[in-house]
């Protein structure tokens, strides 16, 4: 188990850094100069002279790469040059709406996939099996911001059971968590649907197993053989997408903040994007980098948990 | 025949024939404003209305087609393009430098989500249209190569292409000659699953501005309009939404009908 964590953090520190390479190229190279870029055609010289100057433009690429990775890893993320604070603490305020509205996502899509799966596979074949997998295929090929309108559209324009948009902040728990309930009902939809499939299809083909039969054999019933057999051995390609469904509901989460006013960390970067502040957009993008590949990280240990196996194989 | 097949092929059929049919014909000029006509409900000279500017909604779909299509399937040319050359040469050399080489780029790529590349796109190239087909096709490029390389492993252990290799064959021929054609079914069906959460992400990487740019018409930038108006009439956001269910749905039916039609072993088997 220790090479196996130490192989994969290894692993795991390249990535970073690869991925730091590609965001600190295309923010601060592609563009040619980032100062002008950000001023626009009409600056005046000084201007550009003193934003260069406070961006350290006329350092070494090598060197504001660095200063920038070591700025980061204290939580110094530069600062914004629209808002004139630093991005820390913008990102940090943001995330305080963004984290939670993944989280609960991601809960709702598991808690709705596992009962779903489950059903489908022990009723292979039947009507709940039909019913389930074709709600789960219109499921898949919902866009999640579309869900989100039609939800706005019944739930809070129509019937005014919850509000249509924006955010009151966590000082009231009780209106804030009602504030996200739909965004995330509009995220965790599609992403249940994907799961509850994988699911099943995992199941499906745990129970032809072997150890299945037996276990059959010795007296369990088939729902007994499928809850306490199969599904934890269905794990591990449940866990996979459960890892890949986070980078997607990090990029989904950006979306339906859109449609929901919300004031997340995809709206912080849409508009840094429109506002050509490059400096909030290069470390949000950073940030979803880096959580998309610490999420896959802990899958794979993940794995090494469920599946005793691999920690072997190193 | 499973019966996904035949479902998938007609609406698939239906989004194309209305993609290519809006080259030549449409109900009405989807660019053409009309102030006094905005919003108005389904009726016989509006099928689906029309918007706040008083465009033909129907028009605008046809037309939005032809965009949604074509970078969705632009940017499966990408991935296949570049991702299964990669996944070939990983599987025929197996362990070596270069499949170690390919799975640690293919997982720097998976870090990255088209939405965020799109985003980097964006922001450092200004807004357009190659944006969104680059970020998904890169996106792509990792799935492709995954899914060749797993193909080709399985092959390459086979008594035929050790013959080839017996024979003299090189590595690139046999992965061309022996490899490829093998796998095509795989990479067919990959390739509609792929093509449609193109059109999903398409959909969405325009709704927040990131993709196609006006006045070229798309679903996605429909709903974005729409978004303001909902509550007036609801059939502007309805439509659009409809077109890309309806045309995700479709290719997804195509792909299951496709994959138990190539491979009958799968039968049943997986959802």
């Amino acid at each position: 188990m220790a090479r196996y964590l130490l192989t994969r953090s290894l692993m795991l520190c390249l990535s970073l850094l690869a991925a730091s390479l590609v965001v600190f190229l295309a923010i601060e190279v592609v563009p040619g100069d980032p100062a002008s870029y950000m001023l626009g055609m009409n600056a005046a010289p000084d201007t550009v002279a003193a934003l260069r100057d406070q961006l350290g433009l006329d350092e070494p690429l090598a060197w504001r790469y660095l200063h920038w990775v070591f700025g980061m890893m204290r939580g110094d993320f530069g600062v914004s040059y629209t808002y004139k604070v630093p991005v820390a603490g913008l990102i940090a305020d943001r995330l305080a709406l963004s984290l939670p509205l993944a989280g609960l996502a991601l809960a709702l899509s598991a808690a709705l996939a596992l009962p779903l799966g489950l059903i489908a596979a022990a009723r292979r074949g039947k009507a709940a099996d039909a019913a389930v997998m074709g709600v789960a295929q219109i499921g898949i090929a919902l866009p999640n911001f579309w869900f989100a309108m039609l939800l706005v559209l019944l739930f809070a324009l129509r019937w005014q059971m919850l509000p249509a948009g924006g955010f009151p902040g966590w000082s009231d728990p009780v209106a804030a968590l009602r504030s996200l309930i739909l965004p995330a009902v509009a995220l965790a939809l599609p992403q249940a649907a994907i799961l509850a499939r994988v699911l099943r299809s995992a199941l499906i083909e745990t129970m032809d197993q072997d150890y299945i039969r037996t276990a059959r054999a010795k007296g369990l019933s088939r729902s007994q053989a499928l809850t306490r057999h199969a599904l934890r051995n269905a794990l591990i390609p449940v866990l996979t997408i459960l890892g890949m469904q986070c980078a997607f509901l990090i990029a989904g989460a950006i979306i339906i903040e859109n449609v929901f006013y919300l004031p997340g960390l995809g709206r912080l970067i849409f508009q840094a994007i429109t506002q050509r502040d490059l400096i909030v957009v290069e470390s949000g993008v950073m940030l979803l980098v880096v959580t998309v590949i610490l999420v896959s990280f802990v899958t794979d240990l993940a794995y090494a948990l469920v599946d005793p196996r691999l920690r072997r194989r190193g | 025949m499973r019966p996904t097949l035949l479902p998938g092929l007609i609406l698939t059929a239906v989004a194309l024939g209305a993609a290519l049919l809006s080259f030549v014909w449409t109900p009405w000029d989807p660019g053409a404003l009309a102030v006094t006509q905005k919003l108005q409900p389904p009726s016989a000279a509006h099928w689906f209305g029309t918007d706040h500017l008083g465009r033909d909604i129907l028009s605008m779909l046809m037309t939005g087609a032809r965009t949604s299509l074509s970078v969705a399937l632009v940017a499966v040319g990408i991935g296949a393009g570049i991702g299964v050359p990669l996944g070939l040469a990983a599987a025929a050399r197996r362990g070596g430098v270069v499949d170690g080489v390919i799975a640690r780029l293919n997982d720097l790529i998976f870090a990255f989500p088209a939405l965020v590349t799109a985003i980097l796109f964006t922001a450092s190239l200004g807004p357009s249209a190659m944006n969104a087909v680059l970020a998904i096709g890169i996106f792509n490029i990792p799935v492709f190569a995954r899914v060749a390389r797993a193909g080709a492993l399985s092959l390459w252990t086979l008594d035929y292409i050790r013959a080839a290799r017996v024979a003299g064959k090189g590595a690139t021929r046999i992965s061309a000659e022996h490899v490829l054609p093998n796998i095509a079914s795989l990479l067919i069906v990959q390739a509609t699953i792929q093509f449609s959460l193109g059109i999903l992400a398409e959909a969405g990487l325009s709704y927040v501005g990131l993709g196609a740019q006006p006045p070229t018409p798309s679903w996605g930038r429909m709903l974005a309009d729409a978004q303001t108006f909902v509550t007036l009439a609801p059939h502007v956001a309805l439509f659009p939404g409809f077109a890309i269910v309806l045309t995700v749905l479709g290719l997804n039916l195509l792909g299951d009908g496709l994959r138990d039609a190539l491979d009958p072993r799968l039968k049943g088997r997986l959802a």
